[in-house]
């Protein structure tokens, strides 16, 4: 009897707390539905400027301090510069990206972005699907495969390895850098080879012989284990270590900070995780290539059905500003002329294991 | 009376979980009512939304049967997760390697899905049974066990799909997915819609078959309540708990197959546990480790999440806030049946034998 008493006094609790939720919750929707009627009405008399744009990111997550942030300030820098209206919905696992572009469609957006190569299967038969959206991808080609209502969204990764490489040898006192990869992936590899390509570089035109010590993590997210190989690194001599290892990476740079080395940061300027530690990045600016696709959209210049390519040449891959902090004038400026060589096509920055194999005969 | 104070209970804790969600909503600036409707929308708002909604609740109320049915045998299975990994897995190497006929291929894909799982978490109870190691110590490690043999497996180069992530897709034959252009209903055919949703009723109700109308179930849940009386009455206990954690196993390797067979057709590389089994935990405590209650909290939860995720690109509020609600509405969804749980369970092992006669 106590017990259905006890019950009944939560239900009136609940009823109770209900009612004054609803009470405030009528207020605000009161207040809410006047600015909402209001965008309504921008949306009616300006259909034809405001763009509406969604991402759906990959498993990390809209805050992985890694691309899918980085596509993200894209789309706000977007909004800001161009008037558009973004947003952005996330994925907690692969099964999740089919149905997420679902909804990015039935929400009636202007494009569609999918973030990450791993969403390619995804987004080609939503795109096959409904010809008469739009949708981008970051980080993956279909080629000559791409559909018509579809912009792949590439990077030359290897290139800004191979700059930070390159700095590292030079700045390399024990003849030993690292190499931390996250998992095995086409884009990790052009990482992994534009950089052990720079190393090569340095080698042959400062007749250096820096080696090069390399692993994957296996993982994107796991810094304990970041830290673990570059502190087994940093113990087997080497001074300097790269990582393209996402959240993996963090661990990395926390084991420079530990230690008191170096460690070069990749995607955006790193160098606030580690003032002291992180020499310079290996940027890979998607949110330059994110927002210059918004851009073409909204000229009406959207360059679908085929893959956009982005390079030194672009802005959208370089070295991190703030690298003069700690990498001297002299070896800047050799970067510089290297940018130059590469742009020209003198230096064909290699992708994967057979290129870079090509790439050492050239050298010889 | 006991049954239908535990649904009020359950109903009143669905509730409170969504007014403590809404307090959050509105202290951070947003309508509640409006969250809550858009949540409604994205689950009801179109026959697709709901179809979707069943495909995404299938595995959970699977993992969700899977650790209730060990919970009613006294064992805690947290393996769930990695026994799902170890379905989809063999599920996949069957539906990708194998050629066989169709309805045929896919029965076999499931089955030794099922017995790969039932293997791995009968690892955890032989352990249990031999050596007394704790089942939640051992389901637990073998969770990532699975997780980077899985890894180590899907990076094979005959398994692999090239220039991707994941595993080659399995074969026609294997698919347990509705057949493409069936019309009525709308657009609820457009969604992956499979078999495994009403496999995972037969499922619930095999189960409750087994727990309660058969010498095993009975055997089983005598160890549950307490294992020494068991033992004196004649039942062979260290044989039931690995029969149950193999039971288990299966019917988390039963939901990582539907899964593959019904939804993606592959494996992918996985940089972090995906959840499905630790849901089930969630499913299992809001159901009172009842299996057809299961069903209904494996809606629930997936109708959660599938609609909840829809408030953020809606509202534009920031994704740590939903997930934050959610993370708040499940908690008090499955805390009440928690703290109930843990009472009894603390009761029947102090007093044995004694609840079981009445």
């Amino acid at each position: 009897m106590s017990k259905m008493k006890k019950i009944l006094a939560l239900l009136m609790i609940a009823v109770l707390a209900f009612t004054v939720v609803g009470c405030s919750g009528g207020d605000k929707a009161d207040d809410a539905e006047k600015p909402a009627e209001q965008t309504e009405g921008e949306d009616n008399e300006a259909t034809d400027e405001q763009l509406k744009i969604t991402m759906v990111t990959d498993v990390g997550g809209v805050n992985d301090q890694s691309f899918n942030q980085s596509a993200w300030e894209g789309l706000q820098k977007a909004d800001k510069d161009l008037g558009t209206k973004s947003d952005y919905q996330e994925s907690h696992q692969d099964a999740d990206f089919v149905p997420n572009l679902e909804t990015a469609l039935d929400a009636e957006n202007d494009l569609i972005w999918g973030i990450g190569f791993k969403l390619a299967d995804a987004v080609k038969a939503a795109a096959e699907e409904n010809p008469d959206a739009k949708y981008a991808i970051v980080d993956f080609s279909y080629g000559d495969k791409t559909p018509d209502n579809v912009v792949g969204v590439v990077f030359k990764q290897e290139q800004p390895s191979f700059l930070v490489g390159y700095i590292a040898a030079m700045m390399s006192e024990t003849g030993k850098v690292g190499f931390v990869g996250g998992m095995e992936s086409e884009v990790i590899t052009a990482f992994d080879y534009g950089y052990h390509a720079g190393v090569a570089y340095a080698n042959k035109v400062a007749d250096k012989d820096v080696k090069v010590l390399r692993q994957y993590a296996e993982a994107f997210d796991d810094p304990a284990k970041g830290k673990a190989i570059a502190n087994s690194m940093y113990q087997q001599g080497a001074d300097i270590v790269f990582h393209a290892a996402g959240g993996t990476g963090d661990g990395v740079i926390e084991a420079a900070k530990e230690q008191d080395k170096y460690a070069i940061g990749v995607d955006r300027d790193q160098n606030d995780l580690a003032p002291d530690n992180v020499i310079t990045s290996a940027m890979k600016r998607v949110d330059v290539g994110v927002y210059n696709v918004v851009k073409d959209l909204k000229e009406g210049k959207f360059p679908g059905g085929t893959t956009v390519v982005y390079g030194l040449e672009e802005g959208a891959v370089d070295i991190a500003p703030t690298s003069d902090k700690h990498v001297p004038k002299e070896i800047l400026d050799k970067v510089e002329e290297i940018k130059k060589l590469i742009i020209d096509g003198e230096i064909k920055v290699p992708v994967d294991e057979d290129s870079y194999e090509e790439y050492l005969k050239t050298l010889e | 009376m006991m049954k239908r104070n535990r649904l009020k209970i359950t109903i009143i804790s669905i509730f409170v979980g969504l007014l403590v969600g809404a307090f959050i909503l509105l202290a951070v600036g947003f309508n509640p009512l409006e969250a809550y409707a858009i949540m409604i929308r994205g689950i009801f708002g179109k026959p697709k939304y709901i179809s979707w909604t069943i495909i995404k609740s299938t595995p959970l109320i699977l993992t969700g049967i899977s650790v209730a049915f060990a919970f009613r045998t006294g064992l805690f299975n947290i393996g769930a997760e990695g026994q799902f990994i170890i379905g989809a897995l063999v599920a996949t190497l069957v539906g990708y390697f194998w050629n066989l006929p169709p309805v045929i291929h896919a029965i076999v894909a499931i089955l030794m899905a099922c017995l790969a799982a039932a293997i791995w978490a009968g690892l955890a109870g032989f352990l249990k049974a031999r050596f007394g190691v704790n089942e939640v110590i051992t389901t637990i490690m073998l969770n990532w066990i699975a997780l980077y043999l899985s890894n180590a497996i899907v990076f094979w180069d005959k398994f692999k799909r090239p220039n991707s992530e994941a595993s080659q897709k399995i074969l026609e034959t294997a698919s347990i997915r509705f057949p493409k252009g069936i019309n009525f209903l709308g657009d609820f055919f457009r969604a992956p819609v499979n078999w495994g949703f009403i496999i995972a009723i037969i499922a619930a109700i095999l189960i409750r078959h087994i727990l309660k109308n058969t010498t095993l179930g009975y055997q089983l849940r005598a160890v549950g309540f307490n294992s020494d009386a068991a033992e004196y009455g004649g039942i062979d206990v260290k044989k039931n708990i690995v029969i149950s954690m193999a039971i288990a196993g299966a019917l988390s390797g039963l939901a990582g197959a539907v899964h593959v067979l019904g939804v993606t057709e592959e494996v992918s590389v996985l940089a972090a546990m995906e959840g499905n089994g630790f849901d089930g935990i969630a499913v299992s405590l809001i159901a009172a480790n009842s299996s057809i209650g299961c069903i209904f909290a494996g809606l629930l939860f997936g109708g959660l999440k599938y609609g909840g995720y829809k408030i953020q690109p809606a509202m534009g509020a920031p994704s740590e806030i939903i997930n934050i609600v959610i993370g708040i509405i499940v908690f008090f969804i499955s805390m009440p049946k928690l703290i109930e749980m843990l009472t009894t369970l603390r009761v029947r092992r102090k007093r044995g034998g004694e609840i079981e006669s009445k």
